[in-house]
């Protein structure tokens, strides 16, 4: 493959609380190439947010700090810019659409006005007349109806649908590098989140942006993402392409979150959900932060006390497990436990 | 984005077994590493708030010089150095020294200003102790019904409170002072409560109808449990936090206004002293004799921050949103 | 938009109507209003007498409280108890002045507290922020009257010391003020530390509804998108929290403005402005109903046309809100 156009390393970003000092991210590193959709996947409180907010240089300070690593942008360190060279990238380079349409448009600002503000601040060369143009043109792309009229209107005149295209417009208003959708359709109706799903495929389509589409909805990344991240605790447990995630998964978590999903073809008692709660971070277990709900580990010394780290299986495969090559029969006895087949594409979309 | 308030669960049950013997062998480092991630202490509700008030220095500090005060005040006979009304002619127009312990200097006609001062507080404070009472039988009665009842004392409180909106507060009371209240403290104290009750009332209503909606009351209900049972066993306890918060606003204010009434010549009568009239006293020599509206200014003012203080203390501690720093 | 101003001032009348109702009432009880009058040796027996008969004392309070609401709508607001002068003109004076005192007070208190409290929220747990805080928790401690005394005696002592009379003390004007520009800036000087005084509470207040609506709107998700397109702070402040702020603040400034009304009886006293404050004490002094009822009558309308006006700025600040 190419260069990677955006690229995480080792990044460990800490969050300082009343009970000490939390690592949100502990270690993250992935890659995203010009053009492809990486999906990361994780339950609340992976870290998979607190990595992008990082990216974009969004986390609050205090109490949050990026402790360690690197952001490289087409090689460039993010991390060391000066607020000014990075208020530079933030919307032009990266931008992102957030989880709540609802409340990620300011309500007394009309929805044309926020779209111009994002291209003003990059391109104030632009005339205000050139700019509405632009605004119009881009919530035509999005699939806004009459733009002319809907420029002037405000986010309470919007509907929840609406209002994430207009935020995909705002997002695509400068052609960026680096698209981050967070949770983009999560806040919306079923009927909706597929009609979103497609504009956002069409933005990509038009920017030819390298995309980070933050879900826990795997059904969602069968059908968008071309390779996945899985998170867990903080860390990256697993990555691969989306064929070798939901066919052969490399860590017990991922394939305790597809034999989770409930799916026709079974029945209801025989899924098999991942026992226990998601980790608090405040006291994440000691060793794989993953050991106390694993079906494999059998509470294994390993497992209890040593922190596994990244082993790379082949060019984007990892998996942090320390027996990851008991997976294949661990898979078969999920199957042959659940009935159902691990990893046919159609069940989850 | 990722919310990274620590959750605080306790759920998982499983006791912490000792790990069993395995591939690797087990140093006692190993063993106090271990951790499941299911370890965190539970605090009760009490604890966190003893806690964070605790924390808040503004509060303990202003709590213990109210207390400091109130007992001053109240042994007003004996803390005093001379009566409040021990007039020496030769002392008059004293600055504040200590000799003869005239701390806060005299006044015009020679009387220790300390003395007057502190017998001054006693007024400000018996005064707000006795609105205190009156607002918070008052207030928690008509909210508790107003809330749990709704009805005609519901209408009734709204309108009430829509008065204190429309007319200046200091008007009505001024009106109710002059033709009622000069006298002792205690009927000052009566007034002032009378009017000043409705926000209590309000603010108890509204958390009675948010209560009554909530899962334990309709449990209780579901039981079988009496009208009164319910509020006093299961609202009333649900509600002191913003009550005691808004009894020490309403304690504050108290204090201000009973001062503002004998300024204006409407509080208490004389001789009773009362910090509001010293001033209105020492304001015809206050530019020769600063301490005569100085001090019993700083003593009121200083009263007032710290019972303002104690309920920002008692506020943020009782906040389960307010995060701790 | 008028159809609500007008609603909302139908459904403030039988608030106002009870209220006087209930202080005519409670003069009532205090008993005879001719009291002080008896003991005045100049008045002869058969004036106290024609005055009994003329304004009806003999009749009950509610017979007399139906014959002062019923001249309203013709006659103002009646003449005084005790003297055949019509009471309408001193109101009339009194509210011209106060208004201009408290007018000032509030828009200086707005715009002070306004950017306090946004650089305060902007720098959470600074040492600005603490200051303010703690500043504000004190003029909410202070009564306005002492904070008066204070600025009389410093401003005096300026004087002692350095020669210069930096402002005057008292009245709303000089003995000969002069005309046109001469007299509002001869008004201006004189309303500086009155203003001030009444200011101190209510700046007080509002900063802290302003910080804390601060401090919840800067959390907002909105505020994040602004930041990911690349927007300075300065601007997010400025076009995007400020303006969501402001709104809370405004209706609190807005319910307030009785507070004003109640603060300048005590500063108008102290610095013998010639205002409603002044008025009311010197008519309680009285016990003299009628001009204490009108008094009411007009505060209250006063109020609710600025809570009208709040209404209105509200309406331009949130574009959710349309009344009908």
């Amino acid at each position: 493959m190419s260069d990677p156009l955006l690229s995480i390393r080792d990044l460990v970003t800490q969050f300082d609380t009343a009970d000490g000092t939390v690592r949100a991210v502990d270690g993250v590193s992935y890659d995203v190439y010009p053009g492809e959709t990486v999906g990361v996947v994780g339950e609340s409180g992976s870290g998979k947010s607190v990595t992008v907010m990082s990216v974009l240089g969004l986390i609050p300070e205090p109490p949050g700090r990026i402790a360690d690593g690197q952001v490289l942008l087409e090689g460039r360190d993010l991390l060391t810019l000066s607020d000014a060279e990075f208020r530079d990238v933030r919307g032009k380079d990266i931008a992102m659409i957030f989880q709540d349409p609802m409340t990620s448009l300011n309500p007394v600002l009309t929805v044309g006005s926020q779209i111009a503000e994002a291209i003003e601040v990059h391109r104030s060369h632009l005339s205000d007349d050139a700019i509405r143009k632009r605004v119009i043109e881009l919530l035509e792309l999005v699939g806004v109806p009459n733009a002319d009229d809907r420029f002037d209107q405000y986010p309470h005149e919007y509907s929840g649908g609406m209002r994430q295209r207009a935020m995909i417009a705002m997002a695509i208003a400068n052609e960026p590098k680096i698209l981050i959708a967070d949770e983009p359709t999560t806040a919306l109706d079923v009927t909706i989140q597929a009609q979103v799903l497609n504009v956002l495929q069409t933005a990509q389509d038009e920017t030819n942006a390298g995309t980070i589409l933050i879900t826990h909805d795997l059904g969602v990344i069968a059908e968008m993402a071309d390779r996945v991240v899985v998170m867990y605790g903080g860390r990256v447990v697993e990555t691969g392409t989306v064929d070798e995630i939901f066919h052969s998964p490399k860590h017990p978590y991922t394939l305790g979150l597809l034999s989770s999903l409930p799916r026709p073809d079974a029945d209801l008692e025989r899924l098999e959900p991942i026992p226990g709660q998601p980790p608090s971070l405040i006291n994440l277990p000691s060793g794989c932060a993953f050991h106390p709900r694993c079906r494999m580990g059998n509470d294994r010394q390993r497992c209890r006390f040593e922190t596994p780290e990244r082993i790379d299986l082949d060019a984007g495969r990892s998996t942090a497990c320390h027996y990851y090559e008991e997976m294949d029969a661990e898979i078969q006895r999920v199957q042959d436990a659940t009935g159902a087949e691990i990893s046919t594409e159609d069940e989850d979309a | 984005m990722t919310d990274p308030t620590p959750r605080h669960d306790t759920s998982t049950s499983d006791p912490e077994e000792p790990p069993p013997g395995g591939v690797l062998a087990e140093s006692d480092e190993q063993v106090a590493a271990y951790s499941d991630g299911s370890e965190i202490a539970a605090r009760s509700q009490w604890q966190l708030f003893r806690r964070k008030f605790f924390r808040h220095k503004l509060a303990m500090g202003s709590l213990v010089y109210l207390a400091i005060v109130v007992v001053a005040a109240i042994n007003a006979e004996t803390v005093a150095p001379y009566a409040y009304d021990d007039i020496n002619v030769v002392m008059r127009g004293t600055a504040p020294t200590f000799e003869e312990m005239h701390f806060f200097g005299t006044d015009q006609l020679g009387r220790d200003y300390f003395s007057r001062v502190l017998f001054g507080a006693r007024t400000s404070l018996s005064v707000a102790w006795i609105v205190a009472v009156v607002v918070g039988v008052i207030g928690t009665t008509v909210g508790a019904i107003a809330g749990f009842y709704r009805g005609w004392v519901d209408a009734a409180l709204m309108r009430m409170t829509d008065l204190v909106i429309i007319f200046p507060a200091l008007a009505v009371l001024l009106v109710f002072a002059a033709l009622f209240g000069q006298g002792r403290p205690t009927r000052i104290g009566i007034i002032l409560g009378l009017l000043l009750w409705p926000t209590l009332a309000r603010i108890v209503r509204g958390v009675f109808l948010s209560l009554r909606e909530k899962e334990f009351v309709q449990a209780a209900r579901a039981c079988g449990a009496g009208d009164l049972r319910i509020m006093f066993r299961h609202m009333i306890p649900n509600t002191i936090g913003p009550i005691v918060v808004n009894m020490t606003l309403v304690m504050a204010a108290a204090i201000i206004i009973e001062a503002t009434l004998a300024f204006l010549g409407f509080g208490v009568n004389p001789p009773t002293p009362a910090l509001g009239r010293l001033m209105d006293e020492g304001r015809s020599s206050m530019q020769t004799q600063w301490w005569l509206i100085v001090m019993p200014g700083m003593a009121l003012v200083s009263i007032a921050l710290a019972v303002n203080f104690i309920g920002d203390g008692l506020r943020d501690a009782l906040d389960p949103t307010q995060q701790e720093k | 938009m008028l159809n609500y101003a007008l609603r909302r001032f139908l459904i403030s009348i039988p608030i106002i109507v009870v209220a006087t109702f209930l202080i005519f009432w409670a003069i009532s009880l205090t008993g005879d209003p001719l009291q002080d009058l008896r003991q005045q040796p100049n008045i002869t027996t058969e004036q106290i007498e024609r005055v009994r008969e003329n304004r009806g004392l003999d009749e009950p309070f509610y017979v007399q409280y139906a014959v002062w609401v019923q001249q309203i709508p013709t006659g103002g607001f009646g003449e005084y108890l005790l003297s055949p002068r019509p009471i309408a003109p001193d109101l009339q004076r009194v509210v011209i002045h106060t208004l201009q005192l408290v007018i000032a007070a509030e828009v200086l208190a707005f715009i002070v507290a306004v950017a306090l409290g946004t650089l305060s929220a902007t720098r959470q747990y600074s040492v600005f922020d603490y200051s303010t805080t703690t500043l504000s928790f004190i003029g909410y401690s202070m009564p306005s009257f002492w904070f008066a005394l204070i600025l009389q005696v410093i401003v005096v002592q300026i004087f002692e010391l350095t020669g210069v009379r930096l402002l005057p003390l008292a009245n709303l004007s000089s003995p000969n003020p002069g005309t046109g520009l001469a007299f509002v800036w001869d008004r201006a000087l004189h309303l500086v530390l009155p203003v001030m005084s009444l200011a101190i509470f209510s700046v007080a207040s509002y900063s802290r509804y302003m910080r804390a609506s601060m401090l919840e709107v800067v959390g907002s998700d909105y505020i994040r998108t602004a930041r990911a397109k690349g927007l300075k702070e300065g601007t997010i402040t400025r076009r995007h929290a400020m303006r969501n702020a402001l709104i809370p603040t405004v209706t609190v400034a807005a319910l307030s403005f009785g507070t004003l009304l109640s603060g300048a009886i005590v500063v108008e006293t102290v610095f013998g402005l010639d205002g409603m404050g002044r008025y009311f004490i010197q008519m309680l002094g009285r016990r003299d109903p009628y001009p204490i009822m009108g008094w009411l009558v007009i505060t209250s309308v006063v109020v609710l046309m600025f809570n009208l006006i709040a209404d209105l700025v509200y309406g331009y600040l949130d574009p959710r809100i349309r009344y009908d």
